[in-house]
């Protein structure tokens, strides 16, 4: 099977976010692969242990994201493809990000492609839904299960709490949701491994497109932080006299229930 | 300048979800005076469906019944939704947040060009834009976000931009559409309904959650009889997800779901950021935990410091008692 995992550099977890000029500050923050898309990392090489083939990780960013490209090499992934737009994208939206994964899948040939269902930063889960669209290839969002029969793929997906039990037939585009597997962590003779594998940079200019071609159709004017939140009122008394003061307090003062 | 804006309501068992009259309301903001156009897809009769989202603010609605649109698909839902844009060539499109639309509204874009700002929270028309406010890192920060080129394009997050006052006395037209949808390639075996007593987690007014200090499967059992005399879902932290304590799907944070009720309560939830960022934007915050150092008391309105075991069932009888008072 050839396999395509698409890939985010995302911001840790952890990090606190911190707003400098008006962006998010990126100076000294972690950065990790997102987590959704360590799933469809994990599911992919799976699949390939289990039917044969390759797996090609696809990322879009800059040099940074080589690091975990790297990562996912020692996962298990046989290659990885940078496309770099360091140099030509200043603005982008998903339609951009969708125009470039679109040309860069023109010439290829793939029975799966996986990626996260959502990026935990800017959290559009946009992206594969608009490229399945693109490349006229049907598509499945939040999976939690995933067994594939010749051409055929019987899926599992989370909808909301409910289990949706469907088939669809390959070539077919998947969007992982928790629960779907356990991402491995890189071992070390797969980190060592993972120097060697190919990492193929490109560039606009390399998938024939060029800056008016990406332009984006939304844009961002201001990013903000919410409020800090205060710690509040800690209940204090017998446990009976705080959970009548807390159904008063909830009832009475901020009239929620 | 007034905009013509299509809303695609959302059936689910019958009744609309309160989010669509959500995004009627919204798509009023969106059309500062314009035209809001409606549509309903399903299988059964949308006749009461659709009259609601007129008493909710349509101006008219589309159905489109055929027995393809039983239960969502994208690939039957965009058909219709398509044949609906096509007919109306609307200026804006708006629909609610939801597992069906974060799954059709992507490929609707994609298929026509045109951007989508997802998971908005508010909206206001600024400096003759309209302008949407949507939370990023799973709410550790906002941004806005205006259309650039083409369709005005959105979808807005269930809780956060209230419905528009239901009134009776609002007339307008109701049209059936019959659209032909063909070539499914994806096929729905079977569903099964996991979500308890149907209140969905996202959609939820109020949210009790719990962590590692639930201890157990069983131990969630308080829990979701304090959510039932609230009429509230139950959720949960990753620990006790990945403790096996519960389902994947209740986990709430900055992986699983970001949840803003009007009152959410944490039990034996200790707060790590990543689940802060899940719920730390929600109205009222409740925590019940016996660590008083625990950092989620740092973010709660109100804190009760005990065992969960011993507060969770004394709440719900209080509230239990007040139900049969009121």
């Amino acid at each position: 099977m050839n396999i395509y995992v698409l890939m985010k550099r995302t911001f840790d977890t952890e990090e606190k976010i911190v707003i400098s000029n008006g962006r998010i500050e990126e100076e000294g923050a972690e950065f990790i692969i997102n987590p959704y898309d360590e799933y469809a990392i994990e599911e992919a090489i799976q699949l390939r242990d289990e039917h044969g083939g390759e797996v090609t990780v696809v990322t879009i960013g800059s040099e940074d994201a080589e690091k975990q490209l790297r990562t996912a090499l020692a996962m298990g992934a046989d290659k990885a493809v940078l496309i770099n737009t360091e140099d030509d994208v200043e603005e982008s939206d998903q339609f951009t990000t969708v125009k470039i994964l679109e040309a860069f899948f023109d010439d290829k040939e793939y029975d799966l492609i996986l990626a996260g269902n959502v990026a935990i930063d800017q959290a559009s889960g946009q992206i594969g839904p608009r490229l399945a669209e693109k490349l006229n290839i049907p598509y499945v969002t939040t999976i939690t299960n995933l067994k594939i029969d010749g051409d055929t793929a019987h899926i599992e997906r989370d909808v909301e709490g409910d289990v949706e039990k469907l088939d669809a037939s390959l070539p077919l585009l998947v969007t992982c949701q928790q629960g779907l597997n356990e991402p491995r962590y890189p071992s070390l003779p797969g980190i060592m491994k993972a120097k060697k594998k190919p990492l193929e940079e490109l560039e606009l200019d390399d998938l024939d497109l060029d800056e008016d071609d990406v332009e984006p159709k939304t844009k961002t004017i201001e990013v903000f932080l919410p409020p800090a939140k205060e710690a509040g009122k800690v209940l204090e008394g017998e446990i009976d006299d705080q959970v009548k003061e807390l159904v008063s307090l909830l009832r009475n003062e901020s009239k929620v229930i | 300048m007034s905009k013509k804006i299509v809303v695609f309501g959302e059936v689910r068992d019958g009744e609309l979800r309160n989010v669509s009259f959500e995004a009627v309301a919204a798509a009023k903001l969106v059309s500062e005076g314009g035209e809001i156009v409606a549509a309903v897809f399903g299988d059964g009769s949308l006749e009461k469906a659709a009259q609601e989202l007129i008493y909710y603010g349509a101006d008219r609605v589309v159905t489109v019944q055929n027995e393809t649109l039983k239960t969502y698909t994208s690939e039957g839902y965009a058909q219709a939704a398509l044949a609906v844009i096509e007919d109306e060539d609307p200026e804006g499109i708006v629909m609610g947040h939801t597992a069906a639309g974060k799954d059709l509204t992507p490929k609707l874009a994609s298929k026509l060009d045109s951007g989508l700002i997802s998971d908005v929270t508010s909206i206001e028309v600024a400096g003759g834009n309209v302008v949407f406010t949507r939370p990023i890192y799973s709410g550790k920060a906002f941004e806005k976000k205006i259309v650039t080129d083409g369709l005005i394009f959105a979808t807005v997050r269930p809780n956060n931009i209230a419905p528009l006052e239901r009134d009776e006395s609002r007339t307008g037209e109701i049209t059936a559409k019959e659209v032909e949808i063909k070539d499914i390639r994806t096929v729905i075996k079977e569903v099964l309904r996991k979500s308890t007593e149907g209140v969905d987690l996202s959609e939820a007014k109020v949210v009790i959650a719990g962590g590692r200090g639930v201890k157990s499967k069983e131990g969630f059992e308080p829990l979701q009889e304090l959510a039932d005399a609230l009429g509230g879902a139950v959720g949960a932290s990753r620990g006790a997800c990945d403790a096996d304590y519960c389902d994947y799907s209740l986990q709430i944070g900055q992986t699983g779901k970001v949840v803003t009720p009007d009152l959410y309560i944490a039990c034996g939830i200790s707060g790590a950021i990543q689940h802060l960022a899940g719920m730390s934007n929600s109205k009222v915050i409740v925590a019940i935990n016996k660590d008083p150092e625990a950092n989620i008391f740092n973010v709660a309105d109100y804190g009760i410091v005990g065992d969960l075991f011993d507060v969770v069932p004394k709440l719900t009888e209080e509230i239990k008692k007040l139900k049969v008072n009121a």
